[in-house]
């Protein structure tokens, strides 16, 4: 017999502290879609994707009827479209395919399609220069379709000529999006080390080594963690890890479920549950308020990037033991305008890029959903995306960029995206110029592997 | 396959008499019955197996919700592998 104080916990964490299925994720191989035709290409990827994905919205819409469980995303990612589409001989054929890939998305009515990808971390092939040229334009003409773009990793190094680019494609993405809060670049993501397997985005891809089709599942839980740490204030930080991880661990068991279900019912094969902390604008389901839970008056305050590590570090080992196959970003997010507790703080001038950079050292995922003034330069974008990329690779860790460059803003305005993007402050940025060492461009070697000090 | 139907909201008269009718009009039979009033304020938790309902397991949830929304009352219906999932290693 189930026990009702079982019960009434589950119950809690879904009617009170937002416990959600944030996303589940069917990655496609679009490897078989190859045409040098973007007419043909764009057909095939359509059909692709609308026969793999027919069912997924009413089979989660049943799975979250029959748990009681809501599954807030339901999302398609697809094998990186510089690689499909490599033999495409003009970027206005990419712009096709992104389309064909909007049109996809709303015909199986899915949130987001994520897959709009190059892979470009030890080189950039004349195919990946035709793509990520048209990136800007892409997301500009389409909705719901997401764009990432992996420019170094831990065995391959930093791609300096890459780096340069993306600083010039993430401010011409911005200006073409103005009128529309410079959305594009919500939808963009500069990684380093990026994961094949992520249910996330803007980041979600399929990648090259995965199979035909695959189901991935994102949870969620900030505020199921946040609240079990209020329910002790004067816990040591030993209990709060204890406590984390049995949050956490309760969280992932849900995700498991989901998966394995959607994955019977769909009779796609399941690839990974993500054990991400993802949080969103709503109050009670934020990361930033977790931490300060832990006894921090403001998240940005020092403190913070201790109280990070430990949380990331208390989900995952809560998480590995529920779920037979973990895999993604797995960590705890920190996407400033989908957290209230980041805006608050980064409000109040107590969170700072600067320190959003030292958290990104030892959490998942980096700069994430990060507005800045909009005369920010292209070389100023293209040194954060080194900075950032750098931590990971060292690291060995996944790494990323998001920034909005607010045209029209500045610091202390807000720009909004609305829904689970949410609203952000106008963050200061240091406009001393990187310009003569972004413009060198090359390669950042790959790391030493041993003298790790 | 079983079902846990939580029940909540103002106490009054024939509530368990309701859901337990919609149970047997449906085809769920009822295998444990939790029942407690508190400060004026209902609570039940029932476990059912639903192997033999006549509806498809969603209809069965919107059903019970619909009662609830009838009735003041506030139903969920869970399938009980979310509980054992959660709760049991």
């Amino acid at each position: 017999m189930i026990e009702r104080n079982d019960i009434a916990e589950t119950l809690k964490m879904i009617e009170h502290d937002h416990l959600d299925i944030r996303t589940v994720t069917i990655g496609v191989s679009l490897l078989g879609c190859a045409s040098s035709d973007g007419k043909v290409f764009a057909d095939k990827i359509y059909d692709k994707i609308t026969k793999t994905a027919e069912r997924l919205v009413p089979v989660c819409n049943e799975i979250e009827k029959t748990y009681g469980i809501p599954i807030i995303n339901k999302r398609v990612s697809v094998t990186p479209i510089a690689i499909a589409g490599a033999s495409l001989t003009k970027s206005e054929d990419f712009v096709l395919a992104a389309k064909a890939m909007d049109r996809a998305a709303h015909a199986v009515g899915i949130n987001f399609i994520g897959g709009y990808s190059a892979l470009v971390q030890k080189g950039t092939t004349d195919g990946d220069k035709r793509f990520l040229r048209s990136i800007p334009d892409a997301l500009t003409e389409t909705e719901i379709v997401c764009s990432s773009v992996n420019v170094g990793s831990t065995k391959a190094g930093i791609n300096m000529d890459a780096v340069r680019m993306m600083g010039g494609i993430v401010r011409e993405a911005a200006e073409k999006t103005a009128d529309n809060n410079c959305m594009a670049c919500a939808k963009l993501v500069i990684f380093c080390n990026a994961p094949d397997d992520n249910p996330f985005m803007a980041g979600a891809f399929h990648g090259v080594g995965e199979g035909e089709s695959v189901i991935n599942v994102g949870v969620s839980g900030p505020g199921v963690v946040c609240s079990a740490i209020k329910a002790m204030p004067d816990a040591s930080i030993t209990e709060i890890s204890e406590t984390v991880k049995r949050s956490a661990f309760k969280i992932t068991r849900v995700g498991q479920l989901v998966a394995k279900e959607a994955s019977r019912r769909l009779g796609i094969p399941f690839g990974i549950v993500d054990l991400s902390l993802a949080p969103t604008p709503a109050i009670g389901d934020s990361v930033a308020r977790t931490l300060e839970a832990m006894g921090l008056e403001t998240c940005g305050c020092c403190g913070t990037t201790a109280a990070l590590a430990l949380l990331n570090d208390a989900v995952k080992k809560g998480g590995v033991m529920a779920s037979s196959s973990v895999g993604g970003l797995s960590g705890a997010f920190i996407p400033v305008s989908e957290d209230e507790g980041m805006i608050e703080a980064a409000k109040s001038g107590c969170l700072t890029i600067e320190k959003l950079e030292a958290m990104t050292a030892v959490c998942s995922v980096g700069l994430d959903m990060i507005a800045v003034p909009g005369d920010t330069s292209a070389a100023v974008i293209s040194a954060m995306i080194a900075d950032e990329a750098a931590i990971g690779m060292i690291n060995g860790k996944t790494t990323a960029v998001r920034v909005i460059p607010a045209i029209g803003k500045n610091v202390g305005d807000m720009i909004s995206f609305g829904g689970l993007l949410g609203d952000a402050p106008i963050m200061k940025v240091n406009t001393a110029s990187p310009e003569k060492f972004i413009s060198r461009g090359g390669k950042i070697p790959a790391p030493i592997h041993s003298l790790k000090n | 396959m079983n079902a846990v139907i939580i029940v909540t909201g103002k106490d009054s008269k024939g509530i368990v008499a309701k859901v337990s009718a919609k149970c047997v009009e449906l085809g769920a039979n009822i295998a444990d019955i939790s029942q407690t009033v508190m400060s004026g304020y209902f609570a039940m938790i029932l476990l059912v197996e639903t192997d033999g309902i006549s509806v498809p397991f969603p209809d069965f949830v919107d059903s019970m919700e619909h009662l609830g929304g009838e009735n003041g009352l506030v139903i969920k219906v869970m399938h009980e592998d979310i509980f054992n999932s959660m709760h049991r290693i």
